[in-house]
Order: C-alpha cells, then sequence, then structure tokens
C-alpha cells in the first residue's frame, strides 16, 4: 500500500511560504538592528571620549608649578594683588587666561598664596589692607588675613596654593579654578561659637 | 468641451497639495471643536510661548551671522554688533528682552494650566514635557547669559561651577567637563554656545512639537466648574460630549485671541527693545578686574538671593537636593494627583503653594535687586559721616569717626541711611548696647560681625567706642548697665526700698 499524505493544499503553501519569509526578514531584520546597534555603539564611544577630552590625564592633572616673582618682590606682612597666565591655556583665551591671586609674606620666606575665589560660590574677594579683611562682593563671605573665614555664607577659609622657592622665585602649585572639590577638601568646619581662642584675635590674623 | 482652466495659483497649489498632502491634518488640526469655553483669554499663554520660541530662534540666528564665539572675541564682537552694525544693537536687544518675556510667559502658562487642572488626566503626559520645557527655557536662559560674555557672565559660570564643586564624589571631573578644561576660558564658551545654539533649541522645539501635538490629540483643557471632577472612566466621553455639543471649531473661534496675544507680547518685546535696548556687554571679562559686583540675570536674582541668606551648614545640601526634588515633585504631580477637582476653587492647597512661591520669588528678587547682604565695598571711603555726628565732638569722638571710617566698618554699617546693609544701622547704637557691650563686640566680633581686636589698638578702640556712643536718637536715653548704677548708688538698695519702688 503505498499511502502518502495529501499534498499541501495551495492555501497550506501560501501560509508556510509566507512564515518561512517572516521569519526570514525577521531575522535578517534582527541582525541589520544588530549592526546598527554595533555601529552606534562604534561612534558613540569615540564621540564619549571626546566629550571627555575636558578631563585632565589622571598623571598630574592641570596643576603645574608657576614663578609667580622674585621672593624680594614681596614685602613682609603685606598682602599683594598678582597676576599669573594659567599654565594650560589655548591661544583664544584672551583675558581669562590670566588668573589673580593674593600673595602675603609672613617672614623671610614664608609664605601664604590665596585664590582669588570666594570658598563660598567662586566670586572675586576683594582685599581690604585698612580693616586687614578679605570681602567677597556676592553674597558677603569676610575672611581675615590669614584667610580664615570671618563671618558670611563660606564654609571654609580661602582657598591657598602650596607654594615653594627655588632659585629666589616664588613657584605657587595652580593650574584649575578652585572650587570645594577641585582644589581642597573642607579644612574648616564651621564652628558655630568660638572655642577657648576668639577668632581673630590670634597672632595669625594680623597683617 | 475641455475642463475650464483653472487659475494659475489654484493648479499651484494642487499640484503641491497631489504631493504633500498635507490639507487634510491641517484641516483637522484648525477645525478641531474646543469648549465654548476655552476660547478665552486664560488660554494663550501657551501660543504665546510657542511664538516667542520662533522669535527667539529666528533672532538667534541673525545674532549667530556676527557674534564669535571664542574667549577672546566674543565681547568686542558682542561691542561689534552694538555699534558698527547696522541696528545690530537692536537685533541684541530683541533677543534679550525676547528670552524675559519668554521665561514670564512660559512661567505664567505654567501656573494657569496648574491652576485651572490642566495637568489631570489625560493630559499628564503633556504637563510632564511642560516641566521639560520649562527647565530648558531656563537653561537657555541661562547659557544666553554665558554667551554675553562679560564679567557678570564670567562669574556666574564661577558660581555655577562652584555649585557642581559642592557634588561628593564626581564634584572635579563635573566641573572640568562643564568648563570644557580648567579654567573659564575658549573651552568653556565653545561649550556654552553649542548648547545654546544647537543642544538645547534642538531639543526645545522637538518637545514643543510634542506638546502641542499632545494638546491637538488630547484637546484643550476645559474651563474648570467646580464640582466637575475628573474621573478616568467616564473622562473622554464627558470631554467629547463638552467639545462636540457645545464646542466651537478652533479656527477661527479660539484662535484669533491666541493671534491678537501673540501679536502683542511680540509688539511689547520690539518696544521693549527700542526703549531699554540691549543688555551689556558689561565690563570685559578679565579675571583681574576683580573690582567688580557679579549679579545674575534678572530670572536668576531669586537664587541669588537664596545662596546669599541660607545658613551655611545647609547649603550644599540645599543646592544639591532641593532642584532635583523640586523637579521631581513637578513631574509627579499629575501622576499622583491626576483625578479628582480641577477647579481652583475647590483647590485651596494649590492656590496657596503658588501664593507662597510667587511671594517668596518676588521677595527674593527684590532683597536681591539691592543684597543687603554684601559688603558696599566702597562705602568707607565715598559714603560721608553725617555732620550732625561729628558737629561739637570732642576730638577723642572725631579720632573715634575716622576710626569708623578708615577701618570700613562703614562698609556693613549704615550712617543716616547710607552705607553697607551687611550689619545693623549704627545710628542709634548707643541706645541698644551699653560700653562693655560695644567694645566686647568690635574686639570679638560674632553675630556674623568679624572680630577687629587683633587690628585695632586699645586706643583705636577706646576712641571708636567713645564714638558710637555718641550715636543715639535725641529722645532715646543711653543704654545703660544696671551693675555701674548700682555700684555709683553705694550698692544694692534695701529691700524695703525696692518694694517702694526704688530702682537699681
Amino acid at each position: 500500500m503505498d499511502e502518502k499524505l495529501p499534498p499541501p493544499s495551495p492555501q497550506e503553501q501560501e501560509e508556510q511560504l509566507h512564515h518561512e519569509r517572516v521569519s526570514r526578514r525577521t531575522f535578517l531584520m534582527k541582525i541589520a538592528i544588530a549592526l546598527d546597534v554595533l555601529v552606534t555603539i562604534g561612534v558613540a564611544v569615540p564621540l564619549g571620549w571626546y566629550l571627555l577630552g575636558a578631563l585632565p590625564s589622571r598623571k598630574n592633572g592641570y596643576l603645574r608649578w608657576i614663578p609667580i616673582g622674585n621672593v624680594d618682590d614681596f614685602k613682609p606682612d603685606e598682602t599683594t594683588l598678582i597676576t599669573f597666565e594659567n599654565p594650560i591655556r589655548s591661544p583664544w583665551d584672551g583675558y581669562t587666561a590670566k588668573v589673580p591671586a593674593y600673595v602675603r609674606r609672613q617672614g623671610a620666606d614664608k609664605f601664604t598664596v590665596f585664590a582669588i575665589n570666594c570658598a563660598h560660590l567662586g566670586c572675586p574677594v576683594r582685599w581690604f589692607p585698612e580693616s586687614q579683611l578679605f570681602m567677597c562682593p556676592c553674597h558677603g563671605g569676610i575672611y581675615y588675613a590669614d584667610g580664615s573665614r570671618a563671618s558670611g555664607p563660606p564654609p571654609r577659609g580661602l582657598f591657598t596654593y602650596p607654594t615653594k622657592i627655588e632659585n629666589g622665585k616664588l613657584l605657587i602649585d595652580a593650574g584649575q579654578v578652585p572650587t570645594l572639590s577641585t582644589q581642597a577638601k573642607l579644612i574648616q568646619e564651621i564652628s558655630p561659637c568660638p572655642q577657648n581662642e576668639n577668632p581673630g584675635t590670634g597672632a595669625s590674623t594680623i597683617g | 468641451m475641455p475642463a475650464e482652466r483653472k487659475p494659475w495659483y489654484r493648479r499651484l497649489y494642487d499640484w503641491l497639495e497631489r504631493r504633500v498632502q498635507l490639507e487634510g491634518p491641517i484641516k483637522d488640526a484648525a477645525l478641531h471643536k474646543v469648549p465654548r469655553k476655552t476660547a478665552s483669554w486664560w488660554y494663550v499663554f501657551g501660543s504665546a510661548s510657542l511664538s516667542l520660541l520662533i522669535f527667539q530662534v529666528i533672532t538667534g540666528i541673525f545674532l549667530a551671522i556676527v557674534y564669535v564665539p571664542s574667549a577672546s572675541e566674543a565681547w568686542t564682537s558682542l561691542q561689534f554688533l552694538n555699534h558698527h552694525v547696522a541696528l545690530g544693537w537692536f537685533i541684541r536687544a530683541l533677543h534679550g528682552w525676547g528670552s524675559n518675556f519668554m521665561v514670564s510667559v512660559v512661567l505664567i502658562h505654567m501656573t494657569q494650566v496648574f491652576l485651572f487642572g490642566a495637568y489631570k488626566f489625560p493630559r499628564e503626559l503633556t504637563w510632564i514635557v511642560g516641566v521639560f520645557l520649562l527647565l530648558l527655557t531656563l537653561a537657555m536662559a541661562f547659557t544666553g547669559q554665558v554667551m554675553r560674555f562679560d564679567q557678570d557672565a564670567f562669574w556666574g559660570i564661577g558660581i555655577g561651577v562652584s555649585m557642581m564643586g559642592r557634588v561628593p564624589l564626581i564634584g572635579a571631573p563635573l566641573v572640568h567637563l562643564i568648563l570644557g578644561g580648567p579654567i573659564i576660558g575658549a573651552g568653556t564658551l565653545s561649550r556654552f554656545f553649542a548648547l545654546h545654539v544647537f543642544v538645547i533649541p534642538g531639543t526645545l522645539l522637538g518637545l514643543a512639537g510634542l506638546h502641542v501635538w499632545m494638546v491637538l490629540k488630547l484637546g484643550i483643557n476645559e474651563w474648570p466648574m467646580p464640582g466637575r471632577l475628573v474621573r478616568r472612566e467616564t473622562y473622554i466621553q464627558e470631554y467629547n460630549k463638552l467639545a462636540q455639543r457645545d464646542g466651537i471649531p478652533f479656527v477661527p473661534g479660539a484662535i484669533w485671541k491666541d493671534l491678537v496675544f501673540s501679536a502683542g507680547v511680540i509688539a511689547a518685546v520690539v518696544v521693549c527693545a527700542c526703549i531699554f535696548g540691549p543688555n551689556g556687554p558689561g565690563g570685559i571679562p578679565d579675571p583681574t578686574i576683580i573690582a567688580t559686583v557679579p549679579k545674575p540675570d534678572f530670572y536668576f536674582l531669586w537664587i541669588y538671593a537664596a545662596l546669599a541668606l541660607l545658613p551655611p551648614t545647609w547649603e550644599t545640601p540645599v543646592m544639591l537636593v532641593v532642584p532635583p526634588l523640586a523637579i521631581l515633585a513637578m513631574i509627579a504631580l499629575p501622576l499622583v494627583a491626576g483625578v479628582g477637582e480641577k477647579s481652583w476653587h475647590r483647590r485651596p492647597v494649590a492656590v496657596l503653594s503658588v501664593a507662597v512661591l510667587a511671594v517668596s520669588w518676588g521677595v527674593l528678587t527684590h532683597l536681591a535687586t539691592y543684597s543687603p547682604w554684601s559688603p558696599k565695598m566702597n562705602a568707607w571711603s565715598s559714603d560721608p559721616i553725617p555732620s550732625w555726628y561729628i558737629q561739637k565732638r570732642t576730638p577723642l569722638v572725631l579720632e573715634g569717626a575716622n576710626v569708623f571710617q578708615y577701618k570700613q566698618c562703614r562698609n556693613c554699617h549704615a550712617l543716616g541711611g547710607v552705607g553697607g546693609r551687611r550689619g545693623p544701622a549704627l545710628d542709634d547704637i548707643a541706645s541698644r548696647m551699653t560700653q562693655d557691650q560695644l567694645i566686647r563686640q568690635v574686639e570679638q566680633g560674632g553675630g556674623n560681625m568679624p572680630a577687629f581686636g587683633a587690628n585695632l589698638s586699645p586706643p583705636q578702640i577706646t576712641a571708636l567706642v567713645k564714638f558710637l556712643e555718641t550715636l543715639h536718637a535725641p529722645d532715646r536715653p543711653l543704654s545703660g548697665d544696671a551693675a555701674h548704677r548700682v555700684v555709683q548708688k553705694n550698692g544694692i538698695p534695701k529691700h524695703s526700698d525696692i518694694e517702694q519702688g526704688a530702682q537699681y
């Protein structure tokens, strides 16, 4: 006996074909989408890399030792406004490549160099030799001559640059806008009441 | 017989329509029915925002023809626009005033849809997209302020990154990403230019399109009636009934008010531009010019005030936590309160929130216009002591007045209504503080005043306090010290005398 299955009806044939066609096309489409995702990642990675180019390389960051003048240029017990060029700059920075700072000489080779930026929100503080205070024009931060916070909203004293003296020249380690996270840690917590010593009466706050 | 030949413009229209096929959708959009009461003057702020957005794009393109987005040239190119390009000042003024109006109109629009309950079902997503449109508008305002690249813009970026610098762990990379380098400079301006000209406006236009699309698809919010509650099950039916039974076609029934108001707003921008002119650019963006008092543009003054007035210990948490929470709250609003009462007559919390926010905003902005928290930097050398405080005084008191000016007390303390307002005015200080209290306050500071003990010699303090002791209103007595009086009266009076009313 020769029993055969009846041949698929035209409709069944059509369905089978359709199913096959769809599944193959679906498969191809999935491949194509995977390809697109791959290409997108291939483009996105360098684009992200390009954006992150603004970050400093891990080795030395943005900081460089910069000479800011001869040691003898600064008079003892005085606070002087100086300007230096940022070490990392582009030719079209214009005025903005210049960075101001305050140099305070306390002794023969003891210097403190303050960033101009208020520790509160970065406005330029002004030095008043008469009252021996730094005052900020934005939100009213006030600092003593040694940079410690006297009043107002700043969460700490003025930012300082590390200093060193080489061959009679004063150098500072600088190169980036100082903020609470790009300069230093919170070094001075706010104390609501004066502790043993009255603030501003110690020898260190006298200019 | 050949068909009658149509006029050329009709044929052109048909030729185009056969290809673009936009007539149907546009007719649908224009003639869709809106509830009669929504053809109101209250419903014009959204369309005005869109008109202003288009206006800003056009004027912005005109500015970009001349503006140079380079840190070394931007300021000069704006001066060039102001003074050397025909009507350059006018285009700058239009764009600047356009931004002021856009921020205002967007805020008014948002307040209106909030009070009218328009964010409720089914328009939740329309509101959420609107929240992002508001944020993008504010981002345009801030980046636009940077484009001006003057002193205010320069230090404004500094304030922005100082806030970012407070973010824990990723603060430093965040700062450098925003700045495009270590300092505010070439990289910073180019970055903000790309944001202001491509990224944000592109997103803004896309989202504004989506926003309008949803308004068309879901229908304009009906006029809220007290007691007509939104229910998910029945709302769509009720709205359709309202729009169909008592509705009028959007064009021309409602649109004429939109068109009139938009024309009025743009005309107001033009008038302001003509009368007040462009904003700046202010001083050159030279960081070494530190004799500057940076202030943000009008719309951010309230933040400037809040940052000055927050207690220092709260500040970082408030800066970093409150903005995301506020944005989250706005996004969550329609999801949490998506049904129920729409009318402001029955939503006291909503009305109170708007009132509190508006008053807070107004107060903070007003305070920021004269910033009493900042020392007045030149008061000590420019504001003389009123003559009535130094007439017929002893040499010691006059020396005290000298110390008062020379040591910059005046920068924070006003006399005769002139001077800084950081500390209290001292016109009647002698009625409020005794000699001992004055000496202590000057030497040790406190209550937000620096200590001057290290900076003033004892003779200077004596002179200064002598001067301060002369400052009191004629009809108010000097502040006295009870202990001094007791000593002068040879001890405490007898108990029986006190009972009879004797004073210490």
